[in-house]
Parts: C-alpha cells; structure tokens; sequence
C-alpha cells in the first residue's frame, strides 16, 4: 500500500434548517403563479410574445411549448438569464476579461456595449492544476508542433488520422496512470457515450450512480444495455442491486446477466464528493462485476501525485477494469482517454465508434497534454507539476475551512477542488451572481433542471493558479455577500466542537 | 445613529422579503400588482382581526367562567 493513503473520509451534505425550504416553495409558487399571468397575456396578445411558439398553420397540431420544462425557460429562467452565456475574451486562467453585455428588455435580447471588463477573478472554470495560460515560455513545444504539423488531422483514427504524436501521447498517459495501455479522443463527452455502448449491449447490466453526468447516461443508453440507478454513492443501495441482479438474472428469461457493469464517477461535479472506491471494488470483486471509472474532474486535482481517485486511496490501478478521464478539466487542453489492460484498449481501438468515425485530436492539443502531463510527473525536470498539485491542495483546504467557518452550507468532501455552496431560493440565484459580478467575481451559479428543485447552488472550482491574495479577495466578498443575502444557514459553525459535525466519517486499517 | 441603523435594518428586511418572493426578478408592473395584491390582503386581515378580536375574546371568557362557574353549582347541590 501507498504511504500517502488517506485514512479518513470526511463528506458533508448538510440540510438546511425547514424554513428555507418552505421560503423556497414559497419563491416557486410566487414565480409560477406570475408564469401563469404573462402566459396568459402573451395568449391574449397583451403582451407582445419573445417565447418560441408555434407557427399559425401549426395550431390545431399537438402542443410543442406546454410542457413544465418550456413554461419553467420562458417564465423563471429567462428572468436571470444574463448570469449564464458571459462572453469571455482571454484565456480562462485565474483571471479572465468579460465583454459587458447589457439588456433592454428584460433578458430577451442582449447587447455588447463594447467595453470589456478586465481581470474578473475566475471561481467557474475548471482550470484546477493553472495549465490554462498563455506564457510563451511554457507553450514553446506547442507552438512548434503547430508549425510542424499544422492544426487539422482532417481523417479519423482507423483511416488516416494516427499520428506519432497519438502514439507518443497514449504511451505517455498509460505510463502516467500505471496501466498497460490508453488510447486517447478528440472530444471528453464522445469518449463515454461513444465507447459505452462498445463495451457493453443488449443482455448486459449497468449499474449507475444517480448522479451521474449526461455523457455516461447517453452511452448508457445508447448502448440498449439495461440500466439500474443506485442511491448516490450509497453502497447498500448498490450491494442490494447487485445482489438482485445475480439471483434472479433477466428480466423475462432468468438467465444470468452477460455482463455487470458499475458507472461511477471520481469527483462528482454538482456535488463534490468523492466515490467510495474501496468499498465498491470490494463489492465488484465478490460479485464479479466490472467497474467504470471516469476521472473527468479527478485526474490531476485528487492525489498525492495528481494521478486521480486512485491514488488518493491508495489503491493498485489494476482493480479498476476502465479508467476514463478528460484532459479538458486539469490538463488546459481538449480531449478524453480510456486506459485499462490491452486487450480491452486494442479491441476499443476496433470497435470504438469515436475511432471508426470521429476525427482525432489535433497535434497542438496532444502536444499541450504531452507538455502538462511530463510537468506533473516531472519529466522536465522541475518540481513544477508537484507543486501546482500540492498548491490546488492547499488552496483547497483553505477555501473549504474558511467558508465552514463562516457559516455556510457546502456540499462535498474535505479534498475535492469543486466547492458547491447551496443557496436554495430562486430569487437569490439572480443576485448572487450579478453582486458577484459587481465585485469583479465571475461565478458559475446552477439551479433546476441539473439540481433538485429546492437545492440550487453556486459552484466554486478552486485552482492551483489562486494566490492567497484573490482567495482572500473571494472569501470577504463572500462574507459581505452572505450577511447581506443571508446565506449563512449551517448550523454547525465549525468551531472546537468537531463531534457535533454532521458527517460521515470512515477511518480504513492499513 | 440609532435611527440609521433602524433604517438599514428595515431596508434588509426588505431585501429579504423580495429576494424571498421572487419580487425581486419581477418587471415594475408585476411588482406593483404583487405588493398591491399582498398589502390588501394585510389591510384585510387587519381590519377583521380589529372588528372581531374584542368580542372573540369575551366571547370565550364569558364561556369559560360559565364552565367553571356552573361546575362550582352542581357540586354543591349534591352534596347538599
């Protein structure tokens, strides 16, 4: 075993006190009743109508626009639409420089003013290890990649479209990850929902977290497999199922599943919690199932060495069967990878559709992820990459206990970089982004359709790029910013007391 | 300074109240018809509590003493 394996895990979902929850009812009934009011003067032409509808000879056809979905768009989510969609121009690394857009009428149309506003402190990208710059210094095997090859591939994978710089890239990223082999994509989101459904097919089972991201749900299906969803990383839940599916097989027929498959994700990004690895390869080993791991946010941000969920724990890359991560989130470039034994990447290198069809990643992209990957693992021969990895931890640390002390509810676990900090009630959404603006903050806010109803939040990536001095920066907005909102719901401060923490925590033997 | 205080307090209040009530997202005329709608009702409320709170209240006390006070009377009979 490791000697940087971590001996307690520590995750947070607090709930907030029952008022907020009735107040943010109460927002939604408010928004919904005056939904139904303009609806029904933009029905009687009251009201001039901005809102997609069908044409005049469509009229008397089924109804395209009435469902909850629509009427939620046109009525709340229009209402604080300038918070999402922000123009940016420059590199999105710790700063970035927004173009001012300003609005009329209400969130319909906007409008560039023209001014652009400059060194916004960036709380939204997913920028983790700081590999999003634009120094020349640091780029100069990139730019001369760009002058050597160019920057289209214009093939796929099978026809002509491998390159050395593919087969130096996948080498390297297997090296990296201590597995046999890789093979890499031009696009993360493909590279689940395009290989899922090479893996697995009709008479097979995937078990798959609740909360997992679009892309693993459209391969799921997408593959005709049969899906089954377990409570969000609760391994009770998964047991059951997977003892479920071995007693009593298929549906119709009881014969025995041809295949089991468990989805999982290394850092959930709406949440920030971490999956409970050892318990579900323990669970997969004494059921024979297969396990999919994708790294998309743990790769490069979690782990002593940076080498993603896997390390963290301590545990051998071999007891995983598929591990699959993006270079978009901590390696500043585009693209995914699946890594695993040879067999399993040789017969993805045939069956893929990404590979038969998809075209590959461009040379300046490979050479970007080549450049970053021998930094972290210290192949340039700097410390640089160990640093930007125990500077993401530190800073991570920081920013996590500063909020809890200031009374906030945050979601996740102790050493994940994506900080969500819940702010519940619709009308706060709005205000917390534009106040945030304000102040020179550029944050990412979500709320309904890719939260639950009631739990809309703003979401924080911590990057290793952060000084201490635009953490702090954040952090006293923050502050102002919760005692003017009211935001400030925990319940538990923390303070000298850790036992009355509402946590789960484990503590592992090693 | 107590009085600037009270006023800032109040205008939070108020800042609650809409950030609460989505009012907050409302167009000008939506916020009109919310607050004229909402302060009715409170004025309605108000005047019935002020028209009907005084005889609710003898109402139930005269009940009250008529329970104790005819319980006190039929004791004393049987035992007499």
């Amino acid at each position: 075993m490791e000697l940087s394996a971590k001996k307690t895990f520590i995750e947070h979902f607090e709930q907030a006190p029952m008022y907020v929850a009735v107040l943010t009812f109460v927002g939604f009934g408010v928004g919904t009743v005056f939904g139904y009011l303009r609806d029904f003067m933009r029905a009687w032409g009251l009201e001039k109508r901005n809102v997609a509808q069908e044409r005049e000879q469509q009229k008397d056809f089924v109804p395209l626009y009435q469902d909850f979905e629509n009427f939620y768009t046109r009525n709340l989510y229009v209402r604080i639409r300038d918070n999402w969609n922000r123009p940016i121009c420059s590199v999105p690394g710790p700063q970035f420089d927004l173009m001012e857009r300003v609005t009329d009428d209400y969130n319909w149309t906007f409008r560039f003013t023209g001014r652009t506003i400059k060194n916004v402190i960036n709380m939204g990208s997913y920028n983790y290890l700081g590999f999003a710059e634009t120094d020349p210094n640091a780029l100069k095997t990139v730019a001369k990649e760009l002058q050597r090859y160019g920057t289209g591939i214009c093939s796929t994978r099978q026809e002509m479209g491998t390159l050395d710089k593919h087969v130096e890239l996948e080498n390297l990223v297997a090296k990296f990850l201590g597995v046999e082999d890789a093979m890499v994509f031009g696009m993360g989101f493909a590279t689940n929902s395009m290989n899922i459904p090479a893996l697995v097919g009709k008479g097979c089972l995937i078990l798959s977290d609740e909360l997992n991201h679009t892309s693993l749900v459209l391969g799921a299906r997408l593959s005709g497999a049969t899906i089954r969803i377990f409570k969000h990383n609760n391994m009770q839940s998964l047991e059951k199922l997977l003892r479920d599916a071995i007693v009593y097989g298929q549906p119709r027929s009881r014969r025995a599943w041809r295949k089991i498959i468990i989805l999982v994700e290394g850092i959930y990004s709406m949440e920030g919690s971490i999956v409970r690895l050892p318990e579900i390869v323990s669970l997969k080993n004494k059921y024979k199932a297969y396990l999919y791991l994708d790294e998309a946010h743990s790769i490069g941000a979690v782990g002593a060495t940076g080498r993603g969920v896997v390390e963290y724990f301590g545990m051998n890359p071999n007891d995983v069967d598929v591990l699959m991560g993006t270079f978009t989130k901590s390696f500043g470039a585009a693209g995914g990878y699946i890594a695993g034994k040879k067999g399993l990447v040789d017969f993805l290198r045939t069956h893929s559709h990404s590979a038969v069809y998809a075209t590959s990643m461009c040379p300046p992209v490979a050479e970007q992820i080549i450049r970053a990957m021998k930094c972290l693992m210290g192949l340039d021969g700097t410390t640089q990459g160990l640093q930007r990895v125990r500077q993401l931890g530190k800073n991570t640390r920081y920013f996590r206990r500063r909020l809890h002390e200031m009374g906030f509810i945050i979601y996740g676990n102790d050493d994940s970089p994506v900080v969500p900090l819940l702010l519940y009630m619709p009308g706060k959404i709005g205000a917390f982004a534009r106040r945030m603006l304000e102040k020179n903050i550029g944050v990412v806010v979500v709320g309904f359709p890719a939260t639950p109803i009631t739990e809309s939040r703003a979401r924080f990536c911590v990057s290793a790029a952060h000084t201490r001095e635009m953490l702090d920066t954040v952090l006293n907005a923050l502050d102002e910013l919760g005692d003017f909102l009211h935001l400030k719901y925990s319940r538990y401060s923390k303070s000298s007391h850790p036992e009355l923490y509402e946590e789960t925590r484990f503590e592992f033997e090693d | 300074m107590d009085i600037k205080s009270m006023k800032n307090y109040l205008y939070w209040l108020y800042c609650q109240f809409e950030l609460i009530t989505c009012s907050y997202l409302m167009e000008p005329w939506e916020k009109v018809l919310f607050y004229t709608f909402n302060v009715s009702m409170l004025v309605m409320v108000a005047y019935t509590a002020y028209i009907f709170f005084p005889v609710h209240i003898s109402t139930a006390f005269q009940f009250c003493l008529h329970l104790f006070g005819s319980q006190h009377e039929n004791t004393v009979s049987v035992v007499k």
